[in-house]
């Protein structure tokens, strides 16, 4: 699916202070409906400062975030209105580990939406098929494995029916053996035209699916461009380093 | 040279070494798997064989279980006094509340039982609703119940309360104040509005500075000097608030260290999805904080049930006070009056704690999040 022109995420000149550390330093991306956006750079160069800025879970000091039309500052309510459209996953998976798994994914619909409870079933079982895991529906997170969280992590966050996901390095988490099939939904839900923003170091992954692959280092946004340029044509000299420090490991 | 290797049978499964199953097993394992072990077990079992029949003598035995006076108790070689209990007994239950209206009391005892007992039934379904009832409306229902003055039903001054119906009434109201006070004081101090935050600070560090004896005291010294003249207020009810903001912040304590156990990712993953702060604490972060401090939150129950003990202080009768103000009782004065009294108080006592040690055990294994 070809992205279109509508611009989903809007971010102009953002920088971020923790404490006197300048963390992002004049990021400005634009990201259209149905774009799969790929970041990628050294630890500590900001990236998940960055998507983390996109629904607040940091705030920024110096800058515009537009998401979705709705234009960010101190407002709870907008920032929880755009919460409700923008799904996160982390890297820690983050389940409710005193809720099983279908209540994971009916607590905001059913809290936030204030959907009645036989529609947030419906929509959490919906969504834990896409995954392939409705029947682990009814154990607690801690009864699965890594894999199988991460995935209850991604259903529960498309059970917002959100415009926008954010991914935290959704694999690094996991045993090798199920880096696969979490990157397997992943690259369904992508098919579907969601748009999607995903930090990670799955090079295959971005080249496979991203429409754009954006480097980051110090804060900064480095290099940006679809991925078979990025990979076999870098710009900078950092990218190139970068990348010749990856595929040589 | 070959050495390649193939299994052609499978191993059958053998039963474990005989020693480290059956009683003899058991012992062997835990009383004398060393010489120290074998040592102090061998002393103490010494003491339990001189200990135990000496206790069965004078519990049982000797005891002298009825009479109408002290006089039965104060012959030679006599045990534990239990007459004395036993004509006591509506005493150290009720205190002076009217002996027509014990049924009262006893409506809410029953009441207090009917609605703990479904909480130890695993299977339950309505649990939630029954906690929520026994928190909110059972408190208040009780104390227009036994208060009275409305439905017909003669007023009985809070002066005439006494026994275990104080005991319960204190305890109950410290529990049932220090969960939801409790819990609000533990997110005022972890708030981000420094107002709110210094607040809570102060409130709990000053109420955790003094000993329960100085808060009653100030409750009931105190207290009067600083309200206009002409307004009073109850004796008891002066107790009840000062026990109540006492635990309060103890409780805000216990359950800080649950809400510092849950990772910073749970309230990240809330709120990302949407969630308010409110949904995120109560929906998300309170229910994990809790079940990580049972064991803290038990405890303090505990002690405070211990506490109550305190009013005496201030001129309550509790159970222990009036159980102690009938020994100077000269129609009842024996060698054993008071031993026997004070091994009847701290029966009850125990009762009470030990099930609430059991009950907080099983919930935690329940509540266990069946993780692993
Ligand atoms: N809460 C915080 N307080 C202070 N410094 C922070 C905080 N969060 C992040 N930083 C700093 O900001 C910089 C960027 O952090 P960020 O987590 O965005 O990096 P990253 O690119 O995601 O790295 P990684 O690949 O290791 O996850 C780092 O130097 C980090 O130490
Ligand atoms: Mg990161």
């Amino acid at each position: 699916m070809a992205p279109s022109q509508k611009l989903v995420i809007d971010i102009n000149g953002l920088h971020k202070w923790f404490g006197d550390f300048h963390a992002l330093r004049n990021v400005t991306l634009e990201v259209r409906e149905g774009e799969r956006i790929v970041i990628v750079g050294p630890s500590g160069s900001g990236k998940s400062t960055l998507i983390r800025c996109i629904n607040q879970l940091e705030h920024h000091q110096k800058g515009d975030i537009t998401v979705n039309g709705i234009e960010l500052d101190e407002n709870i309510k907008d920032i929880e209105a755009v919460r409700r459209e923008v799904g996160m996953v982390f890297q820690q998976f983050n389940l409710f580990p005193h809720m099983t798994v279908l209540e994971n994914c009916m607590l905001a619909p059913v809290w936030v939406k204030e959907m009645e409870e036989v529609d947030a079933r419906a929509m959490a079982m919906k969504y834990l098929e896409r995954v392939k895991i409705p029947e682990q529906a009814d154990k607690f997170p801690g009864q699965l494995s890594g894999g199988q969280q991460q995935r209850v992590a991604i259903a529960r966050a498309l059970c917002m029916e959100p415009k926008v996901m954010l991914f935290d390095e959704p694999t690094s988490a996991l045993d090798p053996e199920m880096v696969a099939e979490v990157l397997d939904v992943m690259t369904d839900l992508a098919d579907t035209g969601m748009t999607m923003i995903v930090v990670t170091h799955e090079m295959g992954f971005a080249r496979r699916v991203a429409d754009r692959v954006v480097f980051m280092d110090e804060g900064e946004i480095i290099e940006a461009n679809a991925p078979g340029a990025f990979f076999d044509a870098p710009q900078s000299e950092r990218t190139q380093a970068f990348l010749a420090q990856i595929f040589n490991d | 040279m070959n050495n390649a290797f193939l299994k052609s049978t499978r191993e059958a499964p053998l039963p474990p070494p005989v020693s480290t199953s059956g009683v003899v097993g058991w012992l062997r394992m835990n009383l004398f798997s060393s010489i120290g072990n074998s040592l102090v077990s061998g002393a103490l079992l010494l003491f339990l064989v001189w200990l135990i029949p000496q206790l069965i003598d004078w519990a049982f035995v000797r005891a002298i279980w009825s009479g109408e006076s002290g006089a039965v108790c104060r012959v030679d070689g006599a045990g534990a006094c239990w007459a004395f209990v036993n004509a006591k007994f509506d005493q150290f239950i009720y205190g002076r509340y009217p002996e027509a209206e014990h049924w009262r009391v006893n409506v809410i005892f029953l009441l207090l039982a009917g609605g703990l007992m479904p909480l130890a039934l695993p299977t339950f379904r309505y649990k939630n609703h029954v906690v929520l009832f026994m928190l909110t409306v059972f408190p208040f229902a009780a104390f227009v119940m036994l208060l009275g003055g409305t439905l017909g039903m003669p007023q009985v001054e809070t002066n005439k309360w006494g026994g275990l119906l104080v005991t319960l009434v204190v305890a109950i109201t410290g529990i049932v104040a220090s969960l939801p006070l409790g819990v609000l004081l533990a997110l005022g101090r972890r708030s981000d509005l420094p107002v709110l935050r210094i607040f809570s600070v102060l409130f709990i560090e000053f109420w955790r500075g003094i000993p329960l004896i100085t808060v009653l005291f100030m409750a009931s010294v105190m207290l009067p000097l600083f309200l206009p003249d002409g307004v009073t207020v109850d004796k008891l009810l002066r107790a009840l608030i000062g026990v109540a903001l006492f635990s309060s912040a103890y409780m805000a304590e216990v359950i800080r260290g649950g809400l510092q156990a849950v990772p910073q990712g749970q309230y990240e993953a809330a709120r990302a999805l949407g969630l308010s702060y409110w949904q995120t604490i109560f929906q998300v972060v309170m229910p994990q904080a809790l079940r990580i401090v049972i064991p803290g939150i038990v405890n303090t129950f505990i002690g405070l049930f211990k506490d109550t003990t305190l009013v005496m202080i201030v001129g309550l009768f509790d159970l222990l006070g009036v159980v102690q103000s009938n020994f100077t009782d000269p129609n009842w004065a024996s060698p054993q009056t008071a031993m026997s009294g004070y091994v009847f108080v701290a029966l009850i006592f125990w009762v009470f704690c030990f099930s609430m040690s059991r009950y907080s055990v099983s919930v935690e294994k329940r509540v266990s999040f069946n993780q692993r």
